[in-house]
């Protein structure tokens, strides 16, 4: 079996806020182009992770490395670099309000390449095209629904053809259908640009669907109980919890 | 790897095909992309690609292949795409899956049609502010029947907010209002040799205007925006539809305790302004113009009656009232994005101010008339 390196990996990361820790002892790796899901309870600091893992906020002990460079010892200018491989869909699209959807897209390109105007049109609307808003660039994201407003985030996302993709919870508010539709784009977009993605979910049809390896945070223990694939850890998993989140069990039945 | 991305043409019989080159990367900067009226379509019959020399690609490949095949298959050339790589095939069959159709969009509006809008907006304003009115004093009624719920707590604090809170930013331009007028007024009075009436003159005008008046504009820019930005921040988080739902009534709730605290402090904020006022005249006056103390305290003295003083703080009652309307109204008609939010903030400080000099104008010209 060959070994290449894990395009992410994080060693003995601690999350806190203040002296209030979070989790601790967080050792995982993210191979390139797997889909990686964070799983766990409400409040077990999944989105936590997700902030850490796109730099937004410092490790209170630990290393995250990105192709086995420790992103905190980095200069901020090459920080930045690293984020610029990153795209980030936030849980309700996050889209700047005071811009249409178009220039949304638009303004990393506008800001980190050098192409022209005519060029970074054309870019617009093939994206917001992969993302099944064809022709809704002049709109502003009020005038949209929630939905459409969740993969113009994706179309913003993907704007600079990024290695890493982030997902904060791609199916929360969003009907079965809708979220089905997202996975099977996140499915795609992965096969086709080769990106790696990262999911925070607890939604099991998109676990099962899209995951080969994933994280599972427990609360009570404020620790990972383990990491490996979904469908693996379903039936074979030591951790009864874990069992039981896969499964759908009510805890008392088991 | 070639840095250069291009294509090259080669046409077998009626078979085109191109053959891309090199890495078509956004990122590769190094030359300006072959454009797609290269591609002599008009002789072909079948369209072919070849990607054997292609280093790397991502986005920028697939916007051009996307123009190419469309320009081709206006031309009823048919498209062979079973030798682009896979992602390439699955990305441009994705762009071409339509979900959603957009609605379609009246173009630009012709200058009548801009008019007739904007009077359209004008008159919904005019009817937004009288219906607002009228929910305050069905607001008021209900409170006085003692059937309006809010939080006491609500009302202690924002009586806090808008009294105590705000007092050292009054008291500092206060003061150097004062200062200014008596300044002024110094030069002038000077020339006729009746610097003493430097007192008069700082005092009539801070009692009168400058006093109810700047406690009004700071208190618009400092308490009447944050009612908005509150109110406004509450109605993008659907707070106030979960008041509502709830039963409450989300305007006796959010803007009775808002509006009673600042009419009601208001005055007393005034009053304060009036005497800090005196007294950055007063500084002036004996240390510039060497009026003794007990004169300038006389001189004030005599020249104000209390008339003057009710005067101002039937102002600041008024101006209060302004405050709080502006504040509350442009918070709760706030649309639902953090940049509406901006605008009714910004809208809410811009009319406080505009309303405020209006009924200061008006309250001078009225009380000139009737000789108070």
């Amino acid at each position: 079996m060959q070994e290449q390196q894990p395009l992410i990996e994080v060693q003995n990361l601690t999350m806190a806020y203040g002296d209030f820790v979070l989790q601790r002892d967080l050792t995982f790796s993210i191979a390139k182009g797997s889909i990686f899901t964070i799983m766990g309870e409400s409040g077990c600091g999944k989105s936590t992770l997700l902030r850490h893992l796109t730099g937004l906020k410092k490790p209170a002990a630990g290393n995250i490395l990105f192709s086995g460079v420790d992103f905190w010892q980095n200069s901020h200018k090459e920080r930045i670099e690293v984020l610029k491989r990153c795209g980030v869909l936030y849980q309700s699209g996050a889209l700047w309000s005071s811009m249409s959807i178009g220039e949304n897209v638009a303004l990393p390109l506008r800001q980190f390449t050098k192409l022209s105007q005519a060029e970074i049109n054309d870019l617009v609307e093939l994206k917001l095209g992969l993302v099944g808003l064809k022709g809704f660039a002049d709109f502003l994201p009020a005038a949209i629904s929630g939905g459409m407003r969740k993969r113009a985030g994706l179309a913003r996302a993907i704007a600079l053809d990024p290695e890493i993709l982030f997902f904060d919870e791609p199916s929360a508010g969003l009907d079965p259908i809708s979220s089905s539709m997202l996975d099977e784009l996140i499915l795609e977009l992965r096969d086709s640009l080769g990106a790696t993605v990262v999911i925070v979910t607890h939604e099991l049809p998109s676990i099962f669907t899209l995951a080969d390896n994933s994280i599972f945070l427990d609360t009570e223990t404020r620790t990972m109980l383990t990491t490996g694939n979904p469908k693996i850890l379903a039936t074979e998993s030591d951790s009864i919890k874990v069992r039981q989140f896969l499964n759908r069990n009510d805890p008392l039945s088991v | 790897m070639t840095k250069h991305c291009r294509f090259q043409i080669s046409e077998d019989n009626d078979i085109l095909c191109l053959h891309f080159i090199g890495a078509w990367t956004t990122h590769n900067k190094g030359c300006p992309l072959p454009s797609v009226e290269d591609v002599p379509l008009s002789s072909a019959k079948t369209l072919h690609f070849n990607t054997e020399k292609l280093s790397s690609w991502d986005s920028r490949l697939l916007v051009t292949l996307g123009k190419i095949i469309e320009g081709a298959y206006k031309r009823g050339i048919a498209v062979d795409e079973s030798d682009l790589p896979e992602g390439v095939r699955n990305l441009l069959k994705l762009t071409r899956k339509k979900v959603l159709t957009p609605p379609k969009t009246a173009g630009e509006p012709g200058i009548f049609h801009r008019i007739g809008l904007q009077s359209i907006v004008f008159f919904d304003h005019a009817q937004q502010h009288l219906t607002f009115t009228g929910k305050i004093l069905l607001g008021y009624m209900r409170l006085y029947s003692g059937r309006a719920r809010f939080l006491k707590r609500d009302l202690s604090y924002f009586l806090y907010n808008c009294g105590p809170m705000a007092l050292p930013i009054v008291t500092l331009i206060a003061f150097l209002v004062g200062f200014t007028l008596a300044f002024i007024g110094a030069v002038q009075l000077e020339m006729f040799g009746a610097s003493i009436f430097v007192a008069n003159l700082v005092g009539l005008t801070m009692v009168r205007e400058m006093g109810p008046m700047m406690a009004a504009v700071i208190m618009a820019g400092r308490t009447g925006a944050s009612f908005a930005a509150q109110l406004g921040t509450m109605q993008v988080n659907e707070e106030i539809d979960a008041l509502e739902t709830m039963g409450l009534n989300s305007f006796d709730f959010l803007v009775l305790p808002r509006m009673t605290a600042l009419v009601l402090m208001m005055p007393l904020l005034a009053v304060w302004a009036d005497f800090i006022g005196i007294l950055g005249g007063f500084f002036i006056g004996v240390f510039s113009l060497d009026i003794s103390p007990a004169l300038y305290y006389e001189q004030t003295v005599t020249g104000i009656k209390l008339n003057h003083f009710l005067v101002g703080i039937i102002k600041s009652l008024f101006f209060g009232y302004i405050v709080a309307f502006c504040g509350c109204i442009k918070g709760l008609s706030c649309g639902r994005s953090a940049d509406a939010v901006g605008k009714s903030t910004t809208s809410a400080v811009v009319s406080s101010i505009v309303f405020i000099v209006i009924a200061d104008a008006s309250f001078t010209f009225f009380f000139n008339l009737v000789g108070i």
